[in-house]
């Protein structure tokens, strides 16, 4: 299949290894790196369109939003990462034990997965967030539990796979506890198409996040949030488009940046879809 | 078979839908009073006994089961109406969305798959491939936010505030309804395009489309009689998972566009407290969801005649 596909994905994938890279380095270094302060008002340079003091223009407090933008991937990474740990723990352990398990164990989790996933996810995160209340750590909890169904799908099927095969036997004739058994035997075996998830989840969920803070139900102002920040940008759209431009286009490269990835991984991991 | 195993998917999701309340801190009726000054424990005491939450948990659900069996979702407390008569009368709105940016996906996204994948590793290919993945990045609200600041500073056009109903005015409501299909579309094309190409370049491999390039078949005749039908089956299940991200992008979508829709209904009912509003018209739209996967299924049994349910 090669005739320099293989290379060209390379480069894909390091590109969106790249911006990737950039975000964590301008989230963790968003204090030294910005011109202003994100919060700071300054009525006077209020709604200012992109200039040399400030390249991303000012919104209707005079707040930089080249500045808001930069810490707003603190945000979206926080959160990104936060409920997608969670999400990964609780869902690819309910997966392993529903797998390794089988019998009513498996048989109560995959139900309970089944109903998770009858509902659109939006819909489902909108639903638990609003019942939460609006806030960050609430919207965090509703993307981990509407993703936590994904990892335990992906788990299930391979452990499966693997409890049959010789080396676990083998550890259980060396007297291995089902626990040892999976975590210390199974999971490695099984991690490679979690991983895929992980990357390509950290995308839905920075994308869920600033859905969830534009209606209104994720991070609260005056943080700045990509989401909330284009909702704060509806008002001015034809007065102050900027306000609307840059926090969209952030979000737009920071998914970009975990699709390419996941979609590299998954090439690299999974043999049956190279060349595809 | 199938049609019956949409109803213990639908009581699954009752059964959530019904618990979901369960996670708002304290009671509803805690949050009822909350914000309108002090009651007495006294009348606190009526007001949980009059929504019943002074019953066992599975007495509550038993009797908001036999309700919504009966069709009733509850009253909405802000206004008095009942919720299936208030997500009724807006039915109609975020059915047209979604079936139409269903039908701007599908035209969009399936040639382009079907071009990219007869061109593959061409400069046309990568081309379509990466706008796929780039359109696959952009969260869809804000596409809808570009393409009505695209179209107000090019073309002066504002969108229409009030909604029109196709069969009263067709030219208006398709006026009204282009733009918001066409931003929730494009979302979607990118996983059709991908779809059709993967699934398009696979079939091509196969031995029957080698028998039917063997045997002289034009390439254009092998391509449309002999590998797009097999190809397209794959296809039909993606598309029922997709009607998943349809609604809940119909939710974003009629917000930017202002679109009187269950979507907006949702968001409202959410912001004003309006629980039981809330549980139905998330119950409601996931009813749609599994409806429309029950539909994929049918079709795909119909498409595929290896696959039979029961």
């Amino acid at each position: 299949m090669g005739d320099g596909r293989p290379r060209r994905h390379n480069r894909l994938v390091l590109f969106g290894a790249g911006i990737v890279a950039a975000m964590v380095l301008l989230a963790l270094g968003a204090g030294v790196v910005t011109p202003y302060d994100p919060t700071e008002m300054k009525v006077v340079d209020a709604l200012k369109g992109p200039s040399a003091a400030h390249p991303f223009g000012t919104d209707r407090f005079g707040r930089d939003v080249l500045s808001r933008t930069i810490h707003g991937s603190r945000i979206a990474l926080g959160v990104a990462l936060s409920s997608i740990t969670l999400a990964f723990v609780v869902g690819a352990t309910l997966g392993l034990i529903g797998g390794y398990a089988g019998g009513w164990p498996d048989l109560a989790i995959g139900r309970l997965m089944d109903i998770m996933f009858s509902f659109p996810t939006l819909i489902l995160a909108i639903g638990i967030a609003a019942m939460l209340g609006p806030g960050l750590d609430n919207a965090a909890l509703a993307i981990a539990v509407v993703y936590a169904p994904l990892f335990s799908r992906v788990a299930r099927g391979p452990v499966i796979a693997e409890r049959a095969k010789d080396y676990v036997a083998a550890a259980l004739a060396l007297g291995a506890g089902p626990l040892r058994l999976t975590f210390r035997h199974i999971l490695p075996n099984v991690l490679a198409p979690l991983i895929v998830q992980v990357s390509i989840s950290l995308a839905y969920a920075i994308l869920t996040e600033a859905a969830l803070s534009y209606i209104g139900l994720g991070t609260q102002p005056p943080a700045p949030s990509w989401g909330t920040m284009l909702n704060e940008g509806r008002t001015y759209l034809e007065t102050a488009p900027w306000m609307s431009i840059f926090p969209g286009l952030a979000i737009m490269l920071a998914v970009l940046g975990f699709n390419l990835l996941g979609d590299g991984l998954r090439e690299m991991l999974d043999p049956q879809l190279r060349g595809r | 078979m199938r049609t019956l195993s949409i109803v213990p998917a639908l009581f699954g999701v009752s059964i959530a839908v019904f618990l979901l309340v369960r996670l708002i801190p304290g009671t509803v009726v805690d949050q009822m009073v909350g914000t309108e000054g002090a009651y007495s424990e006294e009348s606190m005491r009526a007001l949980r006994s009059f929504f019943g939450l002074d019953q066992p948990i599975y007495l509550q659900y038993g009797r908001w089961l036999g309700a919504l069996l009966r069709g009733d979702l509850g009253m909405s407390w802000r206004t008095g109406i009942p919720v299936l008569q208030m997500i009724l009368s807006r039915l109609v709105v975020t059915v047209e969305l979604t079936t139409a940016a269903m039908v701007v996906a599908l035209a969009i996204g399936v040639p382009l798959g079907m071009l990219s994948a007869r061109r593959e590793n061409t400069a046309l290919d990568h081309a379509v491939r990466v706008v796929s993945l780039f359109s696959l990045s952009i969260p869809v609200f804000w596409q809808a936010t570009m393409l009505i600041l695209a179209v107000s500073l090019w073309l002066n056009w504002a969108p229409a505030v009030d909604f029109v109903n196709p069969w009263t005015d067709p030219l208006k409501n398709l006026s009204i309804i282009a733009l918001p299909s066409l931003a929730l579309g494009t979302a979607v094309a990118a996983v059709f395009m991908r779809m059709t190409r993967s699934s398009l370049l696979e079939v091509m491999r196969q031995d029957y489309i080698r028998t039917a390039r063997a045997k002289g078949a034009h390439e254009r005749g092998v391509l449309w009689s002999h590998a797009l039908r097999n190809s397209l089956i794959p296809l039909i299940t993606v598309a029922g998972v997709q009607v998943g991200y349809l609604l809940g992008g119909a939710v974003v979508t009629e917000e930017v566009f202002t679109l009187p829709g269950i979507g907006r209904l949702l968001l409202w009912g959410v912001f004003q407290r309006d629980y039981p509003l809330v549980q139905g018209t998330i119950l409601f739209i996931s009813g749609l969801f599994l409806l429309s996967n029950l539909l994929v299924d049918l079709l795909y049994a119909y498409l595929d005649p290896r696959i039979h349910h029961g």
